[in-house]
Protein backbone atom coordinates (compact mmCIF):
# COMPACT_ATOMS: atom_id res chain seq x y z
CA UNK A 1 0.00 0.00 0.00
CA UNK A 2 1.42 3.39 -0.64
CA UNK A 3 2.25 6.09 1.50
CA UNK A 4 -0.98 7.56 2.99
CA UNK A 5 -1.85 11.09 2.17
CA UNK A 6 -3.02 13.30 5.00
CA UNK A 7 -6.69 14.18 4.46
CA UNK A 8 -7.25 12.61 1.30
CA UNK A 9 -10.63 9.85 1.20
CA UNK A 10 -11.27 10.13 -2.79
CA UNK A 11 -15.15 10.84 -3.81
CA UNK A 12 -17.49 9.26 -1.19
CA UNK A 13 -20.99 8.79 -0.83
CA UNK A 14 -23.85 9.14 1.70
CA UNK A 15 -23.91 6.06 4.06
CA UNK A 16 -27.34 5.27 3.92
CA UNK A 17 -27.17 4.92 0.40
CA UNK A 18 -26.90 1.22 -0.61
CA UNK A 19 -24.18 0.93 -3.52
CA UNK A 20 -22.38 -2.16 -4.92
CA UNK A 21 -19.02 -2.82 -3.11
CA UNK A 22 -16.17 -0.56 -3.41
CA UNK A 23 -19.13 2.13 -5.31
CA UNK A 24 -19.50 6.09 -4.90
CA UNK A 25 -22.28 8.31 -6.02
CA UNK A 26 -21.84 10.19 -8.64
CA UNK A 27 -24.70 13.22 -10.10
CA UNK A 28 -23.22 13.52 -13.12
CA UNK A 29 -22.74 11.03 -16.24
CA UNK A 30 -19.32 10.31 -17.08
CA UNK A 31 -18.05 9.42 -20.30
CA UNK A 32 -15.47 6.82 -20.48
CA UNK A 33 -14.43 5.30 -23.86
CA UNK A 34 -12.51 3.04 -25.82
CA UNK A 35 -12.08 4.60 -28.67
CA UNK A 36 -13.44 7.63 -30.76
CA UNK A 37 -17.23 8.41 -31.53
CA UNK A 38 -18.98 7.08 -34.36
CA UNK A 39 -21.35 8.59 -36.11
CA UNK A 40 -23.62 6.44 -37.94
CA UNK A 41 -26.37 8.53 -39.41
CA UNK A 42 -29.85 7.05 -39.09
CA UNK A 43 -30.29 6.49 -42.74
CA UNK A 44 -27.76 3.86 -42.60
CA UNK A 45 -28.43 2.81 -39.10
CA UNK A 46 -29.15 -0.68 -38.71
CA UNK A 47 -29.41 -3.53 -36.21
CA UNK A 48 -28.86 -7.36 -36.86
CA UNK A 49 -29.84 -10.40 -35.01
CA UNK A 50 -27.31 -13.14 -36.58
CA UNK A 51 -26.67 -16.49 -35.29
CA UNK A 52 -22.82 -16.31 -36.74
CA UNK A 53 -23.94 -17.80 -40.31
CA UNK A 54 -27.26 -16.18 -40.84
CA UNK A 55 -29.03 -13.05 -40.69
CA UNK A 56 -32.47 -13.65 -38.45
CA UNK A 57 -33.73 -10.15 -37.73
CA UNK A 58 -32.73 -7.08 -39.16
CA UNK A 59 -34.60 -3.51 -38.39
CA UNK A 60 -33.49 -0.51 -39.99
CA UNK A 61 -34.03 2.70 -37.93
CA UNK A 62 -37.58 3.26 -39.03
CA UNK A 63 -38.79 -0.32 -38.18
CA UNK A 64 -36.98 0.06 -35.37
CA UNK A 65 -38.78 2.95 -33.94
CA UNK A 66 -42.05 1.01 -34.97
CA UNK A 67 -42.10 -0.90 -32.23
CA UNK A 68 -43.93 -0.79 -29.14
CA UNK A 69 -40.89 0.84 -26.51
CA UNK A 70 -41.25 1.39 -22.62
CA UNK A 71 -39.69 4.13 -20.52
CA UNK A 72 -37.97 2.59 -17.52
CA UNK A 73 -35.96 4.10 -14.83
CA UNK A 74 -32.91 2.13 -12.88
CA UNK A 75 -29.49 2.20 -11.35
CA UNK A 76 -26.28 1.81 -13.50
CA UNK A 77 -22.82 0.79 -12.23
CA UNK A 78 -19.50 1.08 -13.99
CA UNK A 79 -16.38 -0.69 -13.31
CA UNK A 80 -14.27 1.65 -12.71
CA UNK A 81 -16.70 2.22 -9.54
CA UNK A 82 -18.96 5.20 -9.80
CA UNK A 83 -23.18 4.36 -9.81
CA UNK A 84 -25.85 6.58 -10.77
CA UNK A 85 -29.43 5.99 -9.49
CA UNK A 86 -32.63 6.25 -10.79
CA UNK A 87 -31.79 6.98 -14.52
CA UNK A 88 -34.24 7.51 -16.79
CA UNK A 89 -34.78 5.79 -20.50
CA UNK A 90 -36.81 5.19 -23.15
CA UNK A 91 -35.77 1.92 -24.81
CA UNK A 92 -37.50 -1.20 -26.61
CA UNK A 93 -36.95 -4.21 -24.33
CA UNK A 94 -34.74 -7.33 -25.83
CA UNK A 95 -37.76 -9.26 -25.19
CA UNK A 96 -39.46 -7.90 -27.89
CA UNK A 97 -36.44 -7.92 -30.44
CA UNK A 98 -36.05 -11.56 -29.62
CA UNK A 99 -39.60 -12.35 -29.38
CA UNK A 100 -39.66 -14.50 -32.73
CA UNK A 101 -36.26 -15.71 -32.52
CA UNK A 102 -36.03 -19.22 -32.66
CA UNK A 103 -32.83 -20.31 -31.11
CA UNK A 104 -31.17 -22.56 -28.45
CA UNK A 105 -28.49 -20.64 -28.38
CA UNK A 106 -26.73 -20.11 -24.58
CA UNK A 107 -25.04 -16.79 -25.44
CA UNK A 108 -24.45 -13.52 -27.43
CA UNK A 109 -21.88 -11.29 -28.70
CA UNK A 110 -22.91 -7.76 -28.87
CA UNK A 111 -21.06 -5.62 -31.27
CA UNK A 112 -21.02 -1.62 -31.39
CA UNK A 113 -20.41 0.22 -34.25
CA UNK A 114 -16.29 0.41 -33.82
CA UNK A 115 -14.70 -1.75 -32.46
CA UNK A 116 -16.22 -2.73 -29.43
CA UNK A 117 -17.74 -5.73 -28.32
CA UNK A 118 -19.13 -7.37 -24.93
CA UNK A 119 -20.41 -10.68 -24.20
CA UNK A 120 -23.31 -12.21 -22.22
CA UNK A 121 -25.67 -15.28 -21.10
CA UNK A 122 -28.97 -14.79 -23.76
CA UNK A 123 -30.96 -15.10 -20.58
CA UNK A 124 -29.31 -11.87 -19.29
CA UNK A 125 -30.92 -10.06 -22.26
CA UNK A 126 -35.10 -11.39 -21.50
CA UNK A 127 -37.19 -11.31 -19.20
CA UNK A 128 -37.37 -7.45 -18.18
CA UNK A 129 -33.56 -7.07 -17.76
CA UNK A 130 -32.37 -5.37 -21.26
CA UNK A 131 -33.14 -2.97 -23.37
CA UNK A 132 -32.10 -1.24 -26.87
CA UNK A 133 -32.13 2.66 -25.30
CA UNK A 134 -32.26 5.58 -27.64
CA UNK A 135 -33.29 7.45 -25.01
CA UNK A 136 -32.05 9.22 -21.78
CA UNK A 137 -33.57 12.11 -19.19
CA UNK A 138 -36.01 13.26 -21.75
CA UNK A 139 -33.67 14.05 -24.80
CA UNK A 140 -32.37 11.36 -27.60
CA UNK A 141 -29.34 9.78 -26.31
CA UNK A 142 -26.10 11.52 -27.16
CA UNK A 143 -23.37 10.22 -29.40
CA UNK A 144 -21.22 10.40 -26.71
CA UNK A 145 -23.39 8.16 -24.03
CA UNK A 146 -23.87 5.33 -26.83
CA UNK A 147 -26.73 7.50 -29.27
CA UNK A 148 -28.64 6.63 -31.30
CA UNK A 149 -28.94 3.54 -29.60
CA UNK A 150 -27.24 1.42 -26.63
CA UNK A 151 -27.35 -2.14 -25.28
CA UNK A 152 -28.74 -1.48 -21.47
CA UNK A 153 -28.07 -4.61 -19.30
CA UNK A 154 -28.47 -2.76 -15.62
CA UNK A 155 -28.10 -5.60 -13.54
CA UNK A 156 -24.34 -6.12 -15.04
CA UNK A 157 -21.36 -3.94 -14.96
CA UNK A 158 -22.18 -0.85 -17.50
CA UNK A 159 -19.25 -2.03 -19.59
CA UNK A 160 -22.03 -5.01 -20.87
CA UNK A 161 -24.10 -1.94 -21.92
CA UNK A 162 -22.48 -1.72 -25.15
CA UNK A 163 -23.00 1.91 -26.65
CA UNK A 164 -23.28 2.15 -30.49
CA UNK A 165 -25.22 -0.88 -30.36
CA UNK A 166 -25.62 -2.74 -33.70
CA UNK A 167 -26.64 -5.98 -33.14
CA UNK A 168 -26.56 -9.51 -31.79
CA UNK A 169 -24.97 -12.41 -32.69
CA UNK A 170 -25.88 -15.37 -31.00
CA UNK A 171 -23.53 -18.36 -29.88
CA UNK A 172 -23.59 -21.71 -28.74
CA UNK A 173 -20.88 -21.09 -26.02
CA UNK A 174 -19.28 -17.90 -24.73
CA UNK A 175 -16.85 -16.11 -25.91
CA UNK A 176 -14.95 -12.86 -24.49
CA UNK A 177 -15.29 -9.44 -25.70
CA UNK A 178 -13.19 -6.37 -25.76
CA UNK A 179 -12.79 -6.13 -22.35
CA UNK A 180 -13.71 -9.76 -21.18
CA UNK A 181 -10.31 -10.70 -23.38
CA UNK A 182 -8.66 -8.91 -21.69
CA UNK A 183 -8.80 -9.45 -17.95
CA UNK A 184 -12.08 -8.39 -17.08
CA UNK A 185 -14.80 -10.73 -16.05
CA UNK A 186 -16.79 -12.95 -18.47
CA UNK A 187 -20.21 -11.96 -16.46
CA UNK A 188 -19.63 -8.73 -14.47
CA UNK A 189 -22.43 -8.87 -11.46
CA UNK A 190 -21.65 -5.52 -9.55
CA UNK A 191 -23.53 -7.31 -6.42
CA UNK A 192 -20.42 -9.72 -6.35
CA UNK A 193 -18.39 -7.47 -7.50
CA UNK A 194 -17.30 -9.81 -10.20
CA UNK A 195 -14.47 -6.99 -12.08
CA UNK A 196 -11.95 -9.29 -13.39
CA UNK A 197 -11.36 -12.72 -14.31
CA UNK A 198 -10.64 -14.94 -11.49
CA UNK A 199 -12.80 -12.75 -9.54
CA UNK A 200 -16.06 -15.26 -7.75
CA UNK B 1 9.19 2.57 -8.53
CA UNK B 2 7.62 4.84 -6.49
CA UNK B 3 9.74 7.92 -4.78
CA UNK B 4 8.60 9.34 -2.37
CA UNK B 5 9.28 13.39 -2.05
CA UNK B 6 8.66 16.24 0.44
CA UNK B 7 6.65 19.13 0.13
CA UNK B 8 9.21 21.74 1.30
CA UNK B 9 7.25 24.93 -0.42
CA UNK B 10 3.82 26.14 -1.85
CA UNK B 11 3.67 29.06 -4.17
CA UNK B 12 -0.08 30.34 -5.99
CA UNK B 13 0.51 30.99 -9.47
CA UNK B 14 -2.93 32.05 -9.87
CA UNK B 15 -6.82 32.00 -7.93
CA UNK B 16 -6.63 28.07 -9.10
CA UNK B 17 -3.25 27.10 -9.43
CA UNK B 18 -0.35 26.10 -7.03
CA UNK B 19 2.92 25.31 -7.39
CA UNK B 20 4.43 22.53 -5.20
CA UNK B 21 8.38 22.31 -4.65
CA UNK B 22 9.12 18.97 -3.64
CA UNK B 23 12.42 17.37 -2.07
CA UNK B 24 13.15 13.54 -3.34
CA UNK B 25 16.33 12.14 -2.03
CA UNK B 26 16.56 9.64 -4.22
CA UNK B 27 15.55 11.79 -7.52
CA UNK B 28 17.63 10.57 -10.43
CA UNK B 29 17.64 13.52 -12.46
CA UNK B 30 15.27 14.92 -15.44
CA UNK B 31 15.00 16.52 -18.69
CA UNK B 32 12.62 19.74 -19.57
CA UNK B 33 9.41 18.23 -20.57
CA UNK B 34 9.08 15.21 -18.77
CA UNK B 35 6.03 14.73 -16.41
CA UNK B 36 5.29 12.54 -13.14
CA UNK B 37 2.49 10.44 -11.73
CA UNK B 38 1.55 11.38 -8.19
CA UNK B 39 -0.10 8.53 -6.15
CA UNK B 40 -2.52 9.81 -3.36
CA UNK B 41 -4.15 6.83 -0.96
CA UNK B 42 -6.56 7.26 1.11
CA UNK B 43 -6.37 5.60 5.02
CA UNK B 44 -8.39 2.67 3.57
CA UNK B 45 -6.11 1.82 0.39
CA UNK B 46 -8.13 3.62 -2.02
CA UNK B 47 -5.24 5.28 -4.21
CA UNK B 48 -5.91 7.62 -7.43
CA UNK B 49 -3.09 8.47 -9.72
CA UNK B 50 -2.57 11.48 -11.56
CA UNK B 51 0.25 13.12 -14.40
CA UNK B 52 1.84 16.35 -13.61
CA UNK B 53 4.35 17.82 -15.86
CA UNK B 54 7.20 18.98 -13.85
CA UNK B 55 7.67 23.08 -13.96
CA UNK B 56 11.63 23.34 -12.86
CA UNK B 57 14.83 22.96 -15.10
CA UNK B 58 17.13 20.15 -14.31
CA UNK B 59 19.04 20.74 -11.27
CA UNK B 60 21.47 19.61 -9.10
CA UNK B 61 19.53 20.01 -5.90
CA UNK B 62 17.00 17.00 -5.50
CA UNK B 63 14.21 19.49 -6.16
CA UNK B 64 11.13 19.24 -8.56
CA UNK B 65 8.72 21.55 -8.58
CA UNK B 66 4.91 20.64 -10.10
CA UNK B 67 2.35 22.98 -10.81
CA UNK B 68 -0.90 21.94 -10.40
CA UNK B 69 -4.29 23.50 -11.47
CA UNK B 70 -7.74 23.19 -9.60
CA UNK B 71 -10.22 21.50 -11.94
CA UNK B 72 -13.76 21.90 -10.75
CA UNK B 73 -14.66 18.20 -10.33
CA UNK B 74 -11.13 16.99 -9.97
CA UNK B 75 -10.82 14.21 -7.24
CA UNK B 76 -6.89 14.92 -7.08
CA UNK B 77 -6.47 18.74 -7.75
CA UNK B 78 -8.33 20.20 -5.23
CA UNK B 79 -6.60 18.21 -2.64
CA UNK B 80 -2.93 19.00 -3.77
CA UNK B 81 -3.65 22.62 -4.19
CA UNK B 82 -5.98 23.25 -1.28
CA UNK B 83 -5.15 20.28 1.34
CA UNK B 84 -1.04 19.46 0.70
CA UNK B 85 0.90 21.47 3.43
CA UNK B 86 4.62 21.86 3.88
CA UNK B 87 6.16 18.89 5.44
CA UNK B 88 3.62 16.48 3.69
CA UNK B 89 4.91 13.43 1.83
CA UNK B 90 3.73 12.76 -1.76
CA UNK B 91 4.21 9.75 -3.90
CA UNK B 92 5.42 9.66 -7.28
CA UNK B 93 6.42 7.74 -10.25
CA UNK B 94 9.12 9.03 -12.58
CA UNK B 95 10.30 10.93 -14.69
CA UNK B 96 8.17 9.53 -17.81
CA UNK B 97 8.92 10.87 -21.48
CA UNK B 98 11.11 10.52 -23.67
CA UNK B 99 10.20 12.27 -26.86
CA UNK B 100 8.57 15.47 -25.52
CA UNK B 101 11.86 16.78 -24.36
CA UNK B 102 14.14 19.58 -24.89
CA UNK B 103 17.47 19.08 -23.69
CA UNK B 104 20.31 21.98 -23.64
CA UNK B 105 22.60 20.01 -26.39
CA UNK B 106 19.64 20.99 -29.15
CA UNK B 107 20.43 24.55 -30.77
CA UNK B 108 18.11 24.53 -33.53
CA UNK B 109 15.45 27.09 -32.98
CA UNK B 110 12.69 26.33 -31.13
CA UNK B 111 8.91 26.86 -31.37
CA UNK B 112 7.05 26.99 -28.43
CA UNK B 113 2.69 26.31 -28.21
CA UNK B 114 0.94 26.73 -24.85
CA UNK B 115 -2.79 26.00 -24.53
CA UNK B 116 -3.30 26.71 -20.74
CA UNK B 117 -1.74 24.70 -18.24
CA UNK B 118 0.51 23.56 -21.27
CA UNK B 119 2.55 26.17 -20.23
CA UNK B 120 4.05 23.75 -17.85
CA UNK B 121 6.34 21.67 -19.39
CA UNK B 122 7.68 24.26 -22.10
CA UNK B 123 8.78 26.63 -18.77
CA UNK B 124 10.89 23.84 -17.41
CA UNK B 125 12.38 24.25 -21.24
CA UNK B 126 12.31 27.41 -20.92
CA UNK B 127 14.26 27.55 -17.40
CA UNK B 128 16.52 24.69 -18.56
CA UNK B 129 17.72 26.93 -21.69
CA UNK B 130 18.27 30.10 -18.84
CA UNK B 131 20.29 27.29 -16.61
CA UNK B 132 22.10 26.09 -18.80
CA UNK B 133 22.88 29.56 -21.02
CA UNK B 134 21.74 28.10 -23.82
CA UNK B 135 21.22 30.86 -26.68
CA UNK B 136 19.20 28.53 -28.77
CA UNK B 137 16.70 30.64 -30.34
CA UNK B 138 13.30 30.02 -28.65
CA UNK B 139 9.34 31.27 -29.29
CA UNK B 140 6.62 31.09 -27.37
CA UNK B 141 3.10 31.84 -28.13
CA UNK B 142 0.86 31.09 -24.44
CA UNK B 143 -2.70 30.94 -25.06
CA UNK B 144 -4.66 31.48 -22.52
CA UNK B 145 -8.43 32.61 -21.66
CA UNK B 146 -7.83 35.64 -19.43
CA UNK B 147 -4.73 37.56 -18.34
CA UNK B 148 -5.63 36.04 -14.66
CA UNK B 149 -4.89 33.09 -16.01
CA UNK B 150 -1.17 33.01 -16.49
CA UNK B 151 1.23 31.19 -14.68
CA UNK B 152 4.76 32.31 -14.57
CA UNK B 153 4.21 36.40 -15.98
CA UNK B 154 7.11 37.82 -14.05
CA UNK B 155 9.34 35.31 -14.69
CA UNK B 156 8.75 35.53 -18.68
CA UNK B 157 9.08 39.00 -18.48
CA UNK B 158 12.06 39.38 -16.82
CA UNK B 159 13.32 36.17 -19.43
CA UNK B 160 12.40 38.30 -22.35
CA UNK B 161 13.23 41.23 -21.25
CA UNK B 162 17.00 39.72 -20.92
CA UNK B 163 17.17 37.74 -23.58
CA UNK B 164 16.36 38.87 -26.46
CA UNK B 165 17.03 35.14 -28.25
CA UNK B 166 13.85 34.05 -25.95
CA UNK B 167 10.44 35.54 -28.18
CA UNK B 168 7.32 35.90 -25.57
CA UNK B 169 3.47 36.26 -27.17
CA UNK B 170 0.43 35.88 -25.14
CA UNK B 171 -2.99 35.02 -26.85
CA UNK B 172 -5.97 35.45 -24.97
CA UNK B 173 -8.89 33.81 -25.36
CA UNK B 174 -11.76 34.84 -23.61
CA UNK B 175 -11.33 38.25 -22.39
CA UNK B 176 -7.95 40.34 -23.23
CA UNK B 177 -6.61 43.42 -21.45
CA UNK B 178 -7.50 46.39 -22.46
CA UNK B 179 -6.34 47.87 -25.53
CA UNK B 180 -4.84 44.52 -26.53
CA UNK B 181 -3.99 44.87 -30.29
CA UNK B 182 -5.73 41.34 -30.78
CA UNK B 183 -9.42 40.61 -29.87
CA UNK B 184 -9.77 37.88 -27.87
CA UNK B 185 -9.73 34.79 -29.77
CA UNK B 186 -8.65 30.90 -30.84
CA UNK B 187 -5.08 31.09 -32.19
CA UNK B 188 -5.26 31.30 -36.09
CA UNK B 189 -3.49 31.17 -39.57
CA UNK B 190 -2.98 34.84 -38.97
CA UNK B 191 -0.93 34.46 -35.53
CA UNK B 192 1.21 32.00 -36.53
CA UNK B 193 2.02 33.82 -39.55
CA UNK B 194 2.94 36.80 -37.86
CA UNK B 195 4.85 35.53 -34.56
CA UNK B 196 6.01 32.02 -35.15
CA UNK B 197 9.36 30.59 -36.57
CA UNK B 198 9.27 30.46 -40.25
CA UNK B 199 8.56 27.16 -41.53
CA UNK B 200 11.67 27.54 -43.70
CA UNK B 201 13.90 27.40 -40.67
CA UNK B 202 13.04 23.96 -39.66
CA UNK B 203 11.95 24.99 -36.34
CA UNK B 204 11.49 22.16 -33.91
CA UNK B 205 7.77 22.47 -32.49
CA UNK B 206 6.58 21.60 -29.06
CA UNK B 207 2.39 21.90 -28.63
CA UNK B 208 1.18 21.38 -25.11
CA UNK B 209 -2.48 21.89 -23.54
CA UNK B 210 -6.10 20.03 -24.10
CA UNK B 211 -6.65 17.59 -26.86
CA UNK B 212 -8.72 20.21 -28.73
CA UNK B 213 -6.05 22.88 -28.69
CA UNK B 214 -3.46 20.41 -29.18
CA UNK B 215 -5.21 19.15 -32.78
CA UNK B 216 -5.83 23.22 -33.62
CA UNK B 217 -2.22 24.69 -32.97
CA UNK B 218 -0.47 21.26 -34.70
CA UNK B 219 -2.97 22.05 -38.29
CA UNK B 220 -2.05 25.69 -37.91
CA UNK B 221 1.43 24.76 -37.54
CA UNK B 222 1.05 22.14 -40.56
CA UNK B 223 -0.52 24.15 -42.59
CA UNK B 224 2.22 26.44 -42.25
CA UNK B 225 4.66 24.34 -43.57
CA UNK B 226 6.08 22.62 -40.90
CA UNK B 227 6.94 18.97 -41.07
CA UNK B 228 4.75 16.89 -38.54
CA UNK B 229 7.84 15.16 -37.66
CA UNK B 230 8.90 18.44 -36.30
CA UNK B 231 6.21 18.92 -34.04
CA UNK B 232 6.13 17.53 -31.26
CA UNK B 233 2.70 17.12 -29.11
CA UNK B 234 1.59 16.33 -25.13
CA UNK B 235 -2.22 16.22 -25.09
CA UNK B 236 -3.86 16.99 -21.85
CA UNK B 237 -7.46 16.30 -20.78
CA UNK B 238 -9.84 18.77 -22.33
CA UNK B 239 -10.20 20.90 -18.83
CA UNK B 240 -6.34 20.90 -19.25
CA UNK B 241 -5.47 18.14 -16.45
CA UNK B 242 -3.97 15.14 -17.87
CA UNK B 243 -6.60 12.51 -16.19
CA UNK C 1 -15.52 24.70 -27.95
CA UNK C 2 -15.66 21.72 -30.37
CA UNK C 3 -17.75 18.87 -28.59
CA UNK C 4 -16.79 16.61 -31.70
CA UNK C 5 -13.01 16.51 -30.06
CA UNK C 6 -13.56 13.10 -28.54
CA UNK C 7 -11.92 12.15 -25.00
CA UNK C 8 -8.33 10.93 -25.93
CA UNK C 9 -5.11 11.75 -24.69
CA UNK C 10 -1.63 10.68 -26.38
CA UNK C 11 1.46 8.09 -25.87
CA UNK C 12 2.66 10.57 -23.21
CA UNK C 13 -0.26 9.94 -20.93
CA UNK C 14 0.11 6.21 -21.35
CA UNK C 15 3.65 5.78 -20.55
CA UNK C 16 3.86 5.41 -16.72
CA UNK C 17 1.42 2.92 -16.61
CA UNK C 18 3.49 1.04 -19.23
CA UNK C 19 6.39 1.92 -17.63
CA UNK C 20 5.40 -1.29 -15.05
CA UNK C 21 6.17 -3.48 -18.49
CA UNK C 22 8.64 -1.74 -20.08
CA UNK C 23 12.00 -1.24 -19.54
CA UNK C 24 13.01 1.64 -22.21
CA UNK C 25 10.70 5.17 -22.68
CA UNK C 26 7.88 3.92 -25.10
CA UNK C 27 6.66 7.77 -26.03
CA UNK C 28 10.13 8.07 -28.40
CA UNK C 29 9.93 4.68 -29.61
CA UNK C 30 8.56 4.09 -32.92
CA UNK C 31 5.39 1.48 -33.69
CA UNK C 32 4.20 0.28 -37.05
CA UNK C 33 -0.02 0.24 -37.11
CA UNK C 34 -0.94 -3.74 -37.86
CA UNK C 35 -3.53 -2.11 -39.66
CA UNK C 36 -2.61 0.50 -42.02
CA UNK C 37 1.21 -0.04 -41.68
CA UNK C 38 2.05 3.92 -40.94
CA UNK C 39 5.00 4.41 -38.63
CA UNK C 40 5.12 7.24 -35.64
CA UNK C 41 5.88 7.80 -32.80
CA UNK C 42 3.99 6.48 -30.05
CA UNK C 43 3.66 9.66 -28.10
CA UNK C 44 1.49 10.80 -31.25
CA UNK C 45 -0.72 7.32 -30.47
CA UNK C 46 -4.35 8.45 -29.42
CA UNK C 47 -5.15 7.22 -25.95
CA UNK C 48 -7.84 6.10 -24.59
CA UNK C 49 -7.34 5.61 -20.88
CA UNK C 50 -10.42 6.84 -18.42
CA UNK C 51 -12.18 3.59 -18.81
CA UNK C 52 -12.06 0.01 -18.03
CA UNK C 53 -8.47 0.36 -19.64
CA UNK C 54 -6.28 1.91 -21.59
CA UNK C 55 -6.07 1.51 -25.38
CA UNK C 56 -3.73 3.50 -27.58
CA UNK C 57 -4.82 4.01 -31.22
CA UNK C 58 -3.43 4.69 -34.42
CA UNK C 59 -3.80 8.65 -34.99
CA UNK C 60 -4.23 7.59 -38.67
CA UNK C 61 -6.74 5.03 -38.89
CA UNK C 62 -8.01 4.58 -35.32
CA UNK C 63 -7.45 1.29 -35.34
CA UNK C 64 -6.03 -0.26 -31.45
CA UNK C 65 -2.31 -0.27 -30.88
CA UNK C 66 -1.96 -1.75 -28.06
CA UNK C 67 -4.54 -2.30 -24.95
CA UNK C 68 -4.03 -2.59 -21.22
CA UNK C 69 -5.70 -3.92 -18.15
CA UNK C 70 -4.20 -3.03 -14.79
CA UNK C 71 -6.15 -6.15 -12.82
CA UNK C 72 -5.19 -6.32 -9.53
CA UNK C 73 -2.63 -9.01 -9.03
CA UNK C 74 -2.21 -9.40 -12.87
CA UNK C 75 -1.84 -7.00 -16.10
CA UNK C 76 -2.98 -7.73 -19.39
CA UNK C 77 -1.26 -6.49 -22.43
CA UNK C 78 -2.97 -6.95 -25.84
CA UNK C 79 0.23 -5.39 -28.75
CA UNK C 80 -1.70 -7.26 -31.76
CA UNK C 81 -2.02 -3.90 -33.00
CA UNK C 82 1.55 -3.14 -33.64
CA UNK C 83 3.67 -5.04 -36.00
CA UNK C 84 6.81 -4.22 -34.40
CA UNK C 85 7.78 -1.23 -31.67
CA UNK C 86 10.83 -0.13 -32.09
CA UNK C 87 12.69 1.09 -28.58
CA UNK C 88 16.11 3.00 -27.67
CA UNK C 89 18.24 1.24 -25.16
CA UNK C 90 19.57 4.66 -23.83
CA UNK C 91 16.09 5.40 -22.83
CA UNK C 92 15.65 3.59 -19.78
CA UNK C 93 12.82 4.36 -17.56
CA UNK C 94 13.99 6.68 -15.18
CA UNK C 95 17.35 7.19 -15.76
CA UNK C 96 16.18 10.51 -16.81
CA UNK C 97 19.31 11.36 -18.72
Amino acid sequence: MGVISRGFSGRRSAADVKLPPGHYLTTDFPVLSAGPTPHVSLDRWEFVIDDGANVLRRWDWKSFRDLPTETFTVDIHCVTRWSKLGTSWEGVSLDTMLADVKTDASHAMVPSYGDYTTNLPLNDLRNKQAWIAFRFDNKDLAPEHGGPARLLVPHLYLWKSAKWVRGITLMHQDKPGFWESLGYHIYGDPWREQRYSGDE
Amino acid sequence: MWRVGTVVALHDETATARTITLEVSDWPGHVAGQHVDVRLTASDGYSAVRSYSIASAPNAEKRVELTVERLPNGEVSPYLTQEVAIGDPLEMRGPIGGWFVWRAQQTEPIQLVAGGSGIVPLMAMIRSRALAGSTAPFRLLYSVREPQAVFYREELQALSDQDHSLGLTYAYTRVAPKDWPRPAGRIDAALIANIAWPSKIVPTCYVCGPTSFVENASRLLTASGNDPEKIRTERFGPTGERQ
Amino acid sequence: MNSNIDDYLDGNAAAGELSNIFAMDVTAAEGQCAHCGVIKRFAEAHVYMQGPGLVARCSVCQHALLRFVSARQRVFLDLRGLTCLILDRSQLVESGR
